[in-house]
Formats: structure tokens, C-alpha cells, sequence
């Protein structure tokens, strides 16, 4: 924004010069609100092409033709001046007259609009004027593009694209959740029991909570390591508990927590379990590719911090946790 | 290298119908243990093995695998082959034995996405 400029209609006054109400709201359709939230500068054409008053008509219609332009400005020492279109040419052509020079044919009273102008301003000056293409001014009135009502259009239709495509990919993705939901300390939390020796189903939790991450949006090096940890810790809840337990994701903007819990039987020795290759399973755990003594190993290196907890007769808890830096879930900043 | 290149050199029929052979596939893995697998694999790989139960395809999930072979002719489970449509992961199975699918491929320049574990 330009400190130095009037206010355009709409800051002054809002929709239509009067103050909106909520019934208003209601009514406005989201074409309405894009022709006074989208600038002029937003879809004018910024790439010139000018003429000058000394230059020939048969010159501009060479410019017009093979940029396959119906106008141009007219500048003469960095001013605007005037306007030379293809319908000042014809008339030019029916006088036989197309080696005059555009100063003699241009139109002088020009209708412009500012860059910083609604397009709702743009298109009352198209139908006010009668016209077909405006110049598009800045502050200081040096002309910065011209405009069409194709421009119009066009920026309409692709501004509307962009809200759909947006607003699928947000109903897609679960990670406004933590910024629509205000409170000092947001944590979504979601269980899964998982059953003791239900080898089939063996990783549907965790893929679950791969996917869940992923669509709040979680950094996919994250999710992996996540995926990675929680799965080893899913299969040793199949594979080593008595009745199975329970795993339970946390998921807050700065950390990803994820913990295993279970009645038994417990480890007797926790700094053994931790040893690479230590382990207890059976013929039939191993022939299905687990079992191999790496699971905690895995896990470590997975995530940030590792505790487990047991008692023999009692169970175990296992918690991972895993930082997430800042700006990830969707960007927001959180400590 | 493409997964249609890979299924070639493996002389591999694929199981998982409507999927992609376009997709890339950066190295191989080949291993039967999927704790291994999970602790020494690098994304988009192609995961050889001789295991077709439906750990295979949640470990390939998990660490982001592109496909799976199964080496020797082996056959998913029903469970294997639901689990990898529904997840969108195309299984294949190849005649050759593990070592000579290996060594077909690497052959072939397929990298060695197996890392080292330091522990």
C-alpha cells in the first residue's frame, strides 16, 4: 500500500459506498467479493507495447498484428497521452490514410484506471466509457499496463480455480485443526488397541497414524521416522504381550508423541531388550520377518527420545517422542 | 530406472492390477527380515524378498518402498495382495532366486539402497 494515495471507494465506504451488514454478507457470492478483493495490477496486462504521436499507422498496425493486440498507449516523454486502437485504424484505412501518423488519429480523452483499483471500479469505468481495453496507471499516473474486460475474466475464473483447488486441499488436509481450535495447549490424541498375536493386522494402527500425520501435515521425513518407530512398537505388542495393549499417538504443533502400553508379562532385564540381537521370539515371529532382536534398536534411532518403563507381572510403557520443528503442521510458529 | 524396466529385467508378472509402471524407481533392497528392512532401507526403493505375508507390505509402507518382487515364484497371501491394493503398492513376482535377481538388476544399474547399520 501506498501511504501517499487516496483510499480507494471500498476502503473509504465498503460494498457500494455503505457499510456491510450481515445480511449483506449473506448475499455477496463469491464473484462479487473477488471483483473488490482482486486489483487491477492483480490481472492487467504489465507487459507493454507503445507507440509514440510521431509514429506511422502503418507501423502500429504492424504492432498490433503480430502481437495480435487491438491497441496501444501512445506516450510521448514518458507521459501518456493517448490511445491508438485497431477501430482509429479503420478509419485511418477508409480515408486511405494509413501513412499519417498516430498523433492525427489516437484518441486523446482517456479513461484510466489505478493500479491499486478493485476490478469492480475497472469494469463501471468500461461500462461508463464505452470502451475496450483501459490504461492502468500508478500513483504517480506512469502508465504500469493496460487492461480488457478478457482480463477481467480471466483473473476471475483463475482466482476461483485457486480458492476451489485450495479449499479441497484444506478439507483434505486435517492441519488447520490447530489453528481453527484455539487453546493454550492443543493435543490430539488417538488410540488404537492392538491385539496380542493378530499378526494379520499388524500394522494397520500405524498406518493409520502414518497417514493421520501426513494429513496434518507433518514433514514426511517425520511421518517415516514416526511410521518406522510406531510400527516396530505395534508388532511388539502382537508378538510379546500376554492380552495385547494399547498404542497411543499425541500429536501436538511442536511434538509427536507415541506410546505403547500393556499388562505383561514385562521385561525383567530392560537395559538386555535394548541390546542389538537380544531377543525372545519365537520360531514363528521370526519366520515372518520380525523377531530379529532390532525393534528398540530401530526405534532409538528413530526418535528423539526413548523411555521404557517395566515391571514384571505388571507391563510395560514404552514412550517415543519425536521435536518437530517449528513452522511444521501446516506453519504454524509454536514453541 | 521405471517399474516396467524392473519387471522386465525380472522377467516378473505383476500382481496388483491398474497401477502405475511409469513411477521411478530409485535402488533395491533385498532382504527377509523386516526389521532390517525398517532400520537400513532408503526411500523409493523396489523391496526384493522371499516373505509374502502382510508384514511385507506394511514394512514397505512404512519405509516408503515404490514395489515389491517376491523372489523364487512366491505367491502373496490373499491378505498380502488386498492390503498392497488398498495401499496402492504394486507387488510382483519374479522366477529368479534372490541373489540372481539382485545381481540382474544392480547389473542393470539399479543402486544398492541398503545402508549400514552401525551397531
Amino acid at each position: 500500500m501506498c501511504p501517499t494515495r487516496t483510499p480507494t471507494e471500498q476502503e473509504k465506504h465498503g460494498r457500494r459506498g455503505r457499510p456491510i451488514t450481515d445480511r449483506d454478507a449473506n448475499e455477496i457470492n463469491r464473484v462479487e467479493e473477488l471483483s473488490y478483493d482482486l486489483k487491477v495490477r492483480d490481472v492487467m496486462t504489465a507487459k507493454l507495447f507503445t507507440t509514440t504521436p510521431q509514429a506511422s499507422l502503418f507501423d502500429v498496425l504492424e504492432l498490433l498484428r503480430l502481437n495480435r493486440i487491438s491497441g496501444v498507449p501512445v506516450i510521448q516523454d514518458d507521459e501518456l497521452v493517448g490511445i491508438i486502437s485497431i477501430e482509429d485504424i479503420v478509419r485511418a484505412m477508409e480515408r486511405n490514410d494509413l501513412t499519417e501518423l498516430v498523433g492525427q488519429y489516437m484518441t486523446r480523452a482517456l479513461a484510466t484506471v489505478f493500479n491499486y483499483d478493485s476490478i469492480y471500479k475497472a469494469m463501471q469505468t468500461f461500462a461508463e466509457r464505452k470502451v475496450g481495453r483501459l490504461p492502468v496507471v500508478d500513483e504517480t499516473n506512469r502508465l504500469v499496463g493496460m487492461i480488457t474486460k478478457g482480463d477481467i475474466t480471466r483473473g476471475i475464473l483463475t482466482a476461483l480455480q485457486k480458492d476451489y483447488k485450495e479449499e479441497e486441499v484444506r478439507r483434505y488436509r486435517a492441519s488447520h485443526l490447530f489453528e481453527d481450535i484455539i487453546s493454550d495447549r492443543t493435543t490430539l490424541v488417538l488410540r488404537y488397541n492392538i491385539k496380542a498375536h493378530d499378526f494379520t493386522h499388524g500394522g494397520n494402527a500405524s498406518s493409520n497414524i502414518k497417514r493421520a500425520l501426513l494429513r496434518l501435515g507433518a514433514d514426511p521425513q517425520i511421518a517415516r521416522r514416526c511410521g518406522i518407530a510406531v510400527y516396530e512398537a505395534e508388532m511388539n505388542l502382537i508378538i510379546h504381550t500376554t492380552h495385547g495393549g494399547i498404542l497411543k499417538l499425541e500429536v501436538e504443533p511442536h511434538r509427536i508423541t507415541m506410546s505403547t502400553t500393556d499388562d505383561g508379562p514385562g521385561i525383567s532385564d530392560v537395559n538386555q531388550v535394548l541390546q542389538p540381537g537380544y531377543s525372545t521370539a519365537t520360531e514363528q515371529v521370526r519366520e515372518m520377518g520380525f523377531g530379529a532382536g532390532m525393534g528398540l534398536v530401530n526405534i532409538k534411532r528413530c526418535v528423539d527420545s526413548m523411555d521404557i518403563e517395566s515391571t514384571v507381572g505388571k507391563g510395560t510403557k514404552l514412550i517415543m517422542r519425536i521435536h518437530v520443528p517449528t513452522e511444521n503442521f501446516n506453519g504454524r510458529k509454536d514453541g | 530406472m521405471n517399474l516396467r524396466d524392473i519387471i522386465k529385467l525380472a522377467d516378473g508378472s505383476l500382481l496388483t492390477q491398474g497401477v502405475n509402471t511409469n513411477i521411478q524407481i530409485s535402488g533395491g533392497y533385498g532382504a527377509d527380515l523386516m526389521s532390517d528392512v525398517l532400520a537400513a532401507s532408503q526411500s523409493d526403493a523396489v523391496l526384493l524378498t522371499g516373505l509374502t505375508n502382510p508384514q511385507v507390505v506394511r514394512t514397505a509402507q512404512m519405509a516408503e518402498f515404490r514395489a515389491i518382487i517376491f523372489v523364487r515364484g512366491k505367491q502373496p497371501q490373499p491378505e498380502t495382495l488386498r492390503i498392497a491394493m488398498q495401499e496402492n503398492i504394486p507387488l510382483i513376482t519374479s522366477p529368479f532366486g534372490m541373489f540372481e535377481l539382485c545381481g540382474r538388476l544392480h547389473k542393470a544399474g539399479l543402486p544398492s539402497f541398503e545402508s549400514n547399520v552401525s551397531n
